[in-house]
């Protein structure tokens, strides 16, 4: 069995329900996602201590679009194998005020979704190597119109 | 009185000329001081355009270009904002002019681009947010676009139809421009037949990588009284940023701010860019006579023409399809042939649409003139919160 590694560090949980990871500004309560952990970018915030979050496990989608085209390293993929379209969904999460790109659920494409259809996050694949299992975040449809 | 003039304008033509940019550069610096009818050694500060693929010479630009031109002794700046570089130098020109610090600049941008898509510079940096999304998401630039035009057609109702008139307007104004790269009128079928590259955007839809340069003489009020009877005038150069939380997605971010401690702002990023340019001007959308504006993809043009407040949200497409926004038209956009004729030369575009608004308000543009063009705007974007709106009057 390969080792499972989070494709970047501290980005979700690995482990029980799956939940991107994000932190939140103790001082006026700006969350951030990628993490931020040394300075508050509120600019009427000096705060500089930040709580990690678990972020909204669901959203609507704010816009989707696919890669028609192989996108160029540091995307790892096959250069032999034949190009398959993957979609990306921009998701306004529920709870944060903020909108998050991740790549849909494999088999998920711009058919499926419109603008303002409900969203979950999941756990998912993105790469493996020999030795490594690249973990990363997907979005699937709940099937709920918002 | 916070004007500068145009005095002279120049490009090397758009293309895949397979040379370096330091010609490119070179060529269009000396057609803007044939331009201007000043030599080299007259101008006291060059503000160079940094292109970053071509090692320590892109990264220095403006000291290149003076290297290039022949050392003076000019004061000297180089700008680095992806595709902002050109009006950040420009921007910078004007500053020293308007500070007292020089009376006559010379402005310049050009780039030797690869072919396909950008890419990140190597090495693993999950720290960078332009790494991040290629890495993590597979998010290439027309990603962006594909999510800005979809937007348009759920909640608009714009069609990839609209798309691909943007391209075949765009495409016929370039056909008079010697600068374009591309001569070749277009068909909106031909459009909806090339392959799907982002969705809903087509390979026809989104700009190319192209080699390319543009420089501009800019000069202060009395210098160009001793020089032009006929000045073009900076009204404005608006280069802010974003006020936090900026709630739309932009390149290369792959989250926007949240918006839970701090309400979004009246104003998205282009708006705000162009709103900012129209309060420094003095005027207002109703005033313009054309607009140059980033297509970077079709359907960006339309979103650049609502955040230029030329109409209301989600009406974009109803000017494209009344033929507002042709040459003939109440608002021409992009009479230059734009972004779709030229493809993208990172640091010199911005400058390039500078230029031409300088010939369509002295009458030199030739048979993409607009009638009677007394005041342009300019719209681009960089990246990481960098873009820039600059108008032009006569
Ligand atoms: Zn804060």
């Amino acid at each position: 069995m390969k080792d499972r590694k989070p494709v970047v560090p501290g980005w979700f949980t690995t482990d029980g329900e799956f939940r991107l990871l994000g932190t939140k500004c103790t001082a006026c309560g700006t969350v951030f996602f990628p993490r931020q952990e040394t300075f508050c970018r509120n600019p009427a915030c000096a705060g500089g201590d930040f709580a990690e979050v678990r972020l909204s496990a669901r959203g609507t989608v704010w816009s989707y679009t696919n890669a028609g085209y192989r996108p160029p390293a540091p995307y790892v993929s096959d250069p032999d194998a034949e190009w398959e379209p993957f979609t990306i969904v921009a998701v306004r999460l529920a709870e944060e005020g903020m909108i998050v790109l991740g790549q849909a659920e494999p088999g998920v494409t711009v058919d499926d979704l419109t603008v303002g259809a409900e969203m979950e996050v999941v756990p998912g694949v993105l790469y493996e190597t020999d030795e490594q299992v690249f973990t990363t975040w997907r979005f699937k449809p709940t099937g709920a119109a918002a | 009185m916070n004007d500068v003039v145009v005095l002279g304008a120049g490009m090397h033509p758009w293309g895949k000329w397979g040379r370096g940019f330091v010609e490119y550069g070179v060529k269009a610096a000396r057609d803007a001081l044939a331009d201007a009818g000043l030599d080299w050694r007259d101008i006291q500060f060059l503000a160079g355009a940094d292109t970053i693929r071509n090692g320590y010479p892109g990264f220095v630009a403006g000291a290149t270009f003076a290297q290039a031109l022949g050392w003076t002794g000019a004061r000297v700046s180089s700008s680095y904002a992806a595709c902002a570089s050109g009006s950040q130098a420009l921007a910078n020109a004007r500053a020293h002019i308007l500070a007292g610090l020089a009376d006559v600049a010379l402005v310049v941008g050009a780039d030797a681009a690869p072919k396909g898509f950008f890419a990140p510079v190597g090495g693993d940096r999950p720290d960078d947010p332009d790494w991040v999304r290629f890495h993590v998401l597979g998010a290439t630039n027309p990603t962006y676009f594909g999510l800005y035009a979809r937007r348009r057609i759920d909640l608009y109702g714009a069609t990839v139809e609209d798309f691909a008139r943007v391209k075949v307007k765009n495409a016929r104004n370039g056909l008079h421009n010697p600068n374009a790269r591309y001569r070749k009128a277009f068909t909106v079928e031909q459009v909806a037949a090339s392959p799907v590259v982002a969705d809903p955007l087509r390979l026809m839809d989104i700009c190319a990588t192209s080699d390319g340069a543009a420089a501009i003489v800019l000069c202060s009020a009395e210098f160009a009284a001793r020089h032009t009877t006929r000045p073009v005038r900076v009204a404005a150069v608006s280069t802010v940023t974003p006020t936090f939380p900026s709630a739309t997605v932009e390149l290369p971010d792959i989250a926007t701010d949240s918006s839970v401690a701090v309400a979004p702002p009246d104003l998205s990023f282009r708006a705000s860019l162009a709103h900012a340019a129209y309060e420094e001007a003095g005027i207002g959308p109703e005033d313009l006579s054309l607009a140059e504006v980033y297509d970077l993809s079709t359907a960006l043009e339309s979103d650049w023409i609502e955040d230029l407040a030329i109409c209301g949200r989600g009406e974009a497409e109803k000017l494209l399809r009344d033929g507002a926004t042709e040459i003939t038209g109440r608002i021409p956009v992009n009479a230059s042939g734009g972004l779709a004729s030229f493809g993208e030369a990172v640091p010199a575009q911005a400058i390039a649409q500078v230029c031409e608004l300088a010939w369509q308000l002295r009458g030199q543009a030739g048979a993409r003139q607009v009638p009677d063009a007394k005041v342009g705007i300019t719209a681009n974007q960089g990246l990481f919160g960098h873009g820039s709106s600059v108008i032009v009057t006569r």
